[in-house]
C-alpha cells in the first residue's frame, strides 16, 4: 500500500532492530541524507546496510556507523579518503564487510527485484572474492554463481513523486534507486517534489509506483549542510 | 634482429603521462563507447577529438560525459565514478546502476582504460587491492570493467618506485581479472597481450633488448599489425 507521510521521522518508524536496510546513493547524488538523519534519531540498530559505500566524512551513513548501530555493511568501496568512521569500526573488529564487485552488487540487487534466485557471472572468477562460490565454465568463460540481496527496507531518493508513487530521478542521482525500490519489501522515498497524479509523463516514469510505499517531501536544500533537518512540515502546494 | 628492433623503437625518451595518454587516445577507433578508470586514464579525454565521435561511459550511470564541471555547472547530481563533477553533451542518456553494469559486463562497451599494480603474461590484471595486512579491501566497479569491456587498456609506469616491472610472469597482488588485459600503454614500451603470449609494439626510449632487461619475461616484437 502506498503512503504519503508529513515527516522523514514517520516515513521510517517501522524500522526494526535487525533489519537490512538498503540506501540509495553513490558519493553524495541520490543519498537520502534526510531519511538516514531520522533513521538514526528512531534508535533501530544491528542493521545490514546495502550501500555502494561505507559512509564518507560526518553525516549520513557515516554517521549511522560511527554509532555502532551497523552490523554488517554489504558494498562494494568501503575505503574512502573520508571513511574514517568505518575504517575506526572495521580496524577495531567490530563491524561486518560483505564486499561485492559494483556490477554484481547492482545485479544482486536487481535480482531480488526480479525474483531471480540466482545468477552466473564472469565478474570476479579467478579472484578471492570468487572464493567458496560455486563456479561454471558457461561458452569457454569462467562464471561465478552469486545471489540475490533482499532487503526488509529501502531508503532511497528521487526528484518527483506523483499521486501513485511513480518517480523520477535527476542525473546520476538516479544510480541505484530504481533497483532498491524492487528490492525491498518496503520502499521509502524521499522526492523534492510531489506532483499531481497525471503530471509524470507515463513515457518518462522510470520507476513505477507499484515499488514504492512511503512517500515523503524533502524540499532541495539550496545548502547541502542544512541537509541534516527534516524541512518537511512544509505542506506541498 | 638488430633492425627489427630499432624499428619499434618510436621514441628517443620515455613517454611522459601525457604523451602516454594522447598515444592511447589515438589509438581508440573512431565511434568507439569508451570507459575510463579513475586516475592516469582520465587524461585519455584530454586528447581525444571531435572527429574521433567517441561516447564516454561513466559506471555510476551515464553514457555522453562531458569534461569536468567548472564554477556555475557544477552539479551535485551530476558526478563521476570518482565523484567528481562532470557536464553532460548532447546525446546523453542516465540510466540505473544494474543497466550501467550490464552494458559492460553484456559486452557492449568498447574499450576500457585501467590503471594496474600489475599485468602477467596471459593478460591477467591485478589493480584493486595490495593484500597488505590490514588494508581495508574496496573494489568498486575495477572487476566489472575489467571483465566486461571488449578491450582492455591498462596505462601505468613500467616500473614500481623501486624499479620492479609491473609486467611479470605471474601476479602476486590479489587478481581484478584473468586473461582480461589486451594491451599495456607504460612510459616505456606498449605490450599487446594474446594467445601467443606477449609482444612488444613499440618501445620509448629504449631498444627491446633493453627492455628486456627490465622485464622479468621474455620478450618479442610484435608481428606488424
Amino acid at each position: 500500500m502506498l503512503n504519503f507521510v508529513e515527516s522523514v521521522q514517520e516515513a521510517v518508524s517501522g524500522i526494526k532492530d535487525g533489519s537490512t536496510v538498503m540506501i540509495g546513493g553513490f558519493g553524495n547524488a541520490g543519498q537520502p541524507f534526510e531519511l538516514i538523519d531520522a533513521l538514526m534519531d528512531c534508535g533501530a540498530t544491528d542493521l545490514t546496510v546495502v550501500n555502494n559505500n561505507a559512509g564518507q566524512g560526518d553525516q549520513g551513513l557515516a554517521l549511522l556507523i560511527k554509532e555502532g548501530r551497523v552490523r554488517k555493511m554489504i558494498c562494494s568501496f568501503p575505503r574512502q579518503s573520508d571513511s574514517w568512521h568505518f575504517d575506526a569500526r572495521y580496524k577495531a573488529g567490530q563491524i561486518e564487510l560483505e564486499l561485492v564487485p559494483q556490477g554484481n552488487l547492482a545485479e544482486r540487487i536487481r535480482a531480488a527485484g526480479a525474483g531471480i534466485g540466482g545468477f552466473f557471472t564472469p565478474t570476479g572468477y579467478g579472484t578471492m572474492l570468487a572464493e567458496g562460490k560455486e563456479t561454471r565454465i558457461i561458452d569457454g568463460r569462467g562464471q561465478v554463481f552469486e545471489t540475490p540481496i533482499h532487503a526488509d527496507v529501502a531508503l532511497i531518493k528521487a526528484l518527483k513523486a506523483d499521486g501513485k508513487g511513480n518517480l523520477v530521478y535527476r542525473k546520476t542521482a538516479r544510480n541505484f534507486g530504481p533497483i532498491m525500490a524492487a528490492a525491498a519489501r518496503h520502499t521509502i522515498v524521499q522526492v523534492a517534489e510531489i506532483v499531481p497524479t497525471g503530471a509524470l509523463d507515463p513515457e518518462n516514469v522510470v520507476t513505477p509506483g507499484i515499488y514504492v510505499n512511503t512517500v515523503v517531501r524533502v524540499p532541495a536544500a539550496a545548502d547541502t549542510t542544512a541537509g541534516s533537518t527534516t524541512g518537511t512540515e512544509e505542506k506541498v502546494a | 634482429m638488430g633492425v627489427m628492433e630499432s624499428s619499434i623503437k618510436t621514441s628517443e625518451a620515455p613517454l611522459s603521462r601525457d604523451d602516454l595518454a594522447r598515444l592511447v587516445a589515438r589509438d581508440i577507433a573512431p565511434g568507439s563507447f569508451v570507459n575510463l578508470g579513475i586516475g592516469q586514464p582520465t587524461l585519455v579525454s584530454n586528447y581525444l577529438t571531435e572527429d574521433q565521435d567517441i561516447t564516454l561511459h561513466t559506471e555510476n550511470g551515464m553514457l555522453g560525459m562531458g569534461p569536468e564541471a567548472k564554477d556555475d555547472e557544477i552539479d551535485e547530481d551530476l558526478i563521476n565514478a570518482g565523484k567528481i563533477p562532470v557536464t553532460e553533451l548532447p546525446g546523453a542518456s542516465y540510466f540505473h546502476h544494474a543497466d550501467s553494469f550490464a552494458m559492460m559486463r553484456g559486452g557492449h562497451l568498447d574499450i576500457c582504460v585501467l590503471g594496474a599494480f600489475q599485468v602477467s603474461v596471459t593478460g591477467d590484471l591485478a589493480n584493486w587491492h595490495t593484500g597488505a595486512p590490514g588494508a581495508i579491501p574496496a573494489v568498486g566497479g575495477a572487476m566489472d570493467l575489467a571483465t566486461g569491456a571488449k578491450d582492455v587498456f591498462v596505462m601505468m609506469t613500467l616500473l614500481t618506485r623501486e624499479g620492479a616491472s609491473k609486467i611479470v610472469e605471474t601476479c602476486t597482488y590479489p587478481l581484478t581479472g584473468v586473461g582480461c588485459v589486451t594491451r599495456v600503454y607504460t612510459d616505456k614500451a606498449v605490450f599487446l597481450t594474446g594467445p601467443g603470449g606477449i609482444t612488444v609494439r613499440e618501445t620509448f626510449g629504449c631498444t627491446l633488448e633493453e627492455l628486456q632487461e627490465l622485464v622479468p619475461v621474455p620478450l618479442k616484437a610484435a608481428a606488424a599489425a
